[in-house]
């Protein structure tokens, strides 16, 4: 068997062999199902609790708040607001509401309570009393306008309008798209790159430190070539990295399927497809039936084949190409230094244009098409992150090639530098390494 | 015939020259002694015998051949910096061991079972190595180190760190290694530790080559013809009837007897000075002061005005 697999071997099976590797790979989908669940739970629950308002109205409006689902509201009619206080305690009141005299004109009224009240309770009592005056207002003009049919005209001016974005694909077909689907994908995608270029990068150097500090490496590469051990750790963690990422997506998509299944029977697809036959019935007052349909429209447009293969295959390119560039940094850093404490003063180089990316993604999600955007997704050490965000909105094919080349060329020469400073590097102990001193190291022959 | 031989070995690094034109011949079956201070290069030319660095000049011969990639399989090579995974299991470590030195899983196993059972430490196989002790630990890193039985068996400070029971199965396995046919170079500034098992040295003093050759002509060369002699009877006596090319260097005695330091010169050998001695006391003790490995090298340093700095 080849050295390099065997090295291979050992990085990927004493990993995955791990304790650590096991929690993290089969306790993160749990979390991730559990917020998932959590914020639909949410969403879904209703404000449960009851209360009952006490309401001082000195205005004319008759009746401006009504009792409704779990709020209740009591009229004091003329009790004087320091009376209205003490209700609070002796009735449980959760607040008073006092509506002023001049409320058309002040525009405002007050609530009062010992505790903080919710924004459910403030806005649901702002938009009741809204909804009045606004009725009485439009029903006064209504009456004095005195036209025929007004009511019904007016309420035909309301039309919720949904704006399709529709790209043209290169071979001038039409292609639907969804900006806010692209964004979140390209984002999240890049956000996935980063956080395992960082996360399996410092395991590369933890593995090269270990073996410095074991005293265990001088041993191998009288075996082997540092190059091969080298290379050897950064595949197999690489490897790691892939089986925990494709572990997390399996394991996450079983959890939310099969949760989702037991706790929301009405969520299937057939209910799914059901809303939306309904909902292409031609019929104005479902508006917001319609609207959701141009969403779900959007969604189906933007996932066709051709899309999602350009994506992944992005996506796998990227995170492959990137990670090989950081983690042969990393490696190099780890042999320069006898323990983790000492890396700080390397890692700066190599977290700068990392987190650098990340920001400069997070502006090209908004402005996919700037200068920046171009530049970044450009430059081998951010483009990864950079490119990842602008392949769901559709990159020109010049420019993907060039940054792909780019980036394959820079990993071959950063790999070619790393591994001269890492074959010196280890065998040093005991010495405190500067940056003049690895510059020296390069210039080493074998 | 040399079964190994590096000529002319230059190796620089930036400020400073690790080797300047080394060159050293070890026999087949034979324990060479590369010995020096630390610092003089050893380190530096015995990662070149493993390919672990690269000379900048010279040629390397294993066995005849110009040293290749593929010899690193009949190398076996215990660093001075030693050590193992301390997560790995012991067995599963030493079978990655032995895969790098190019041996089948199959057989790198059952020649560790055998190595284990002849140690007595199967028990061990399913340990991690944190959980050994560092005399424990050394013994795997033996085995690990001649599992895949190379020709050529290099030590780098082999007895820095050994306890002492270690140390002697080490020096005992080695001598049984040597009679099979195995070529054994040992590296060491500890001189003495290694005097009673090698055949041939190599002095290394500030990246130059200052002495080789077998251990006994090297021992003979430096010879010094000092005797002591212990004995009891009268000194002035012995002294008076001493000839002229037999030099007092050391006078001492005690209760029992008196002892001697004596130089022999111009060719006087030791029976001539017996024959003047015998008629006059009567001998307790006499032998030859050989010089050890260390004087010798201290007396080559100064010879070629060297200055000597021992760490």
């Amino acid at each position: 068997m080849n050295k390099i697999l065997i090295i291979i071997q050992r990085e990927y099976l004493s990993r995955v062999k791990k304790k650590s590797f096991l929690l993290l790979t089969f306790l993160t989908p749990i979390l991730i199902a559990g917020i998932y669940a959590f914020m639909i739970w949410m969403m879904m629950k209703d404000d449960t609790e009851k209360r009952t308002i006490g309401v001082i109205n000195e205005s004319e409006l008759v009746s401006p708040v009504e009792s409704k689902d779990f709020t209740t509201f009591d009229y004091l009619g003329n009790t004087s607001f320091e009376e209205a206080k003490k209700l609070l305690d002796s009735k449980g009141y959760y607040a008073i509401l006092k509506i002023p005299k001049d409320i058309l004109d002040s525009q405002s009224a007050e609530l009062f309570s010992f505790k903080q009240v919710t924004i459910e309770v403030k806005s649901g009592v702002g938009s009741q009393i809204r909804n009045h005056i606004e009725t009485i207002k439009r029903s006064k003009i209504i009456a004095e306008a005195n036209m025929p049919d007004l009511e019904q005209k007016l309420a035909a001016t309301k039309t919720p309008i949904s704006v399709k974005t529709i790209k043209f694909g290169d071979d001038g077909e039409i292609k639907q798209s969804s900006t806010e689907i692209a964004m979140g994908l390209g984002f999240a995608m890049s956000f996935i790159i980063y956080m395992f270029i960082f996360m399996y990068g410092v395991q590369v150097m933890r593995g090269v430190i270990e073996e410095k500090s074991n005293r265990i490496i001088e041993v191998i590469i009288s075996s082997v070539k540092p190059f091969q051990l080298m290379m050897g750790k950064i595949v197999g963690v690489a490897m790691v990295g892939l089986t925990q990422f494709l572990m997390w997506v399996i394991l996450t998509g079983a959890i939310i399927l099969i949760g989702s299944a037991i706790f929301m029977p009405g969520l299937d697809a057939e209910s799914i497809q059901q809303a939306s036959s309904i909902s292409q019935l031609p019929s104005t007052g479902q508006a917001m039936n319609q609207a959701q349909l141009n969403m779900m429209q959007d969604v189906l447009g933007t996932f066709d084949m051709g899309y999602i293969m350009s994506i992944l295959g992005g996506f796998i390119f990227f995170f492959l190409a990137g990670y090989l560039l950081y983690s042969a940094l990393f490696a190099a850093v780890g042999s320069a230094v006898d323990n983790e404490t000492e890396t700080q003063q390397f890692m700066l180089p190599i977290s700068l244009p990392l987190v650098l990316a990340l920001y400069i993604g997070m502006a090209v999600a908004k402005n996919p098409e700037g200068s920046l955007a171009f530049w970044g997704s450009i430059i081998p050490l951010t483009s990864p992150i950079v490119m990842l965000v602008r392949i769901p909105f559709g990159v020109p094919l010049w420019e993907l090639l060039l940054s792909m080349g780019l980036l394959v060329a820079s990993f071959i020469f950063v790999t070619w530098v790393a591994a001269k400073i890492y074959r010196t590097g280890i065998l040093m102990y005991g010495k405190k390494v500067s940056y003049k001193e690895i510059w020296k190291w390069l210039r080493y022959h074998r | 015939m040399a079964f190994f031989e590096a000529k002319n070995i230059v190796k620089q690094y930036a400020g400073h020259t690790a080797l300047k034109g080394v060159s050293i011949s070890v026999p087949e079956g034979s324990i060479f002694g590369l010995l020096g201070p630390n610092g003089a290069g050893k380190t530096t030319l015995i990662r070149i015998i493993n390919q672990i660095t690269g000379p900048d000049a010279g040629e390397v011969f294993f066995n005849g051949e110009p040293l290749k990639p593929e010899h690193v399989h009949h190398i076996g090579y215990l660093p001075e910096e030693r050590g193992l995974y301390k997560k790995m299991k012991v067995g599963e470590q030493s079978i990655y061991l032995a895969q790098l030195k190019g041996m089948s899983k199959q057989d790198a196993t059952a020649k560790l079972q055998a190595w284990f059972k002849k140690f007595d430490i199967l028990e061990w196989w399913d340990k991690k190595v944190e959980e050994l002790s560092k005399g424990m630990a050394q013994k795997i890193q033996f085995i690990t180190t001649i599992l895949h039985e190379p020709k050529l068996l290099i030590f780098d400070e082999p007895f820095s760190g050994f306890d002492p029971i270690n140390a002697n199965l080490l020096k005992s396995e080695i001598l049984e290694l040597r009679d099979k046919g195995c070529t054994i170079i040992f590296s060491t500034h500890n001189m003495g530790s290694v005097e009673e098992i090698c055949d041939h040295i190599a002095l290394i003093h500030k990246s130059e080559k200052v002495l080789d050759g077998s251990f006994e002509d090297i021992k003979k060369q430096y010879r010094t013809h000092t005797f002591n002699i212990s004995f009891t009877g009268e000194l002035e006596t012995l002294k008076a009837n001493l000839s002229d090319d037999i030099e007092i260097l050391e006078h001492q005695s005690n209760k029992e007897f008196e002892s001697l330091k004596l130089k022999l010169n111009n060719g006087t050998d030791s029976n001539q000075l017996l024959t003047q001695i015998l008629p006059h006391v009567k001998v307790v003790s006499f032998n030859e002061i050989i010089p050890s490995m260390n004087d010798i090298f201290i007396r080559v340093v100064n010879e070629k005005n060297l200055s000597v700095d021992f760490e």
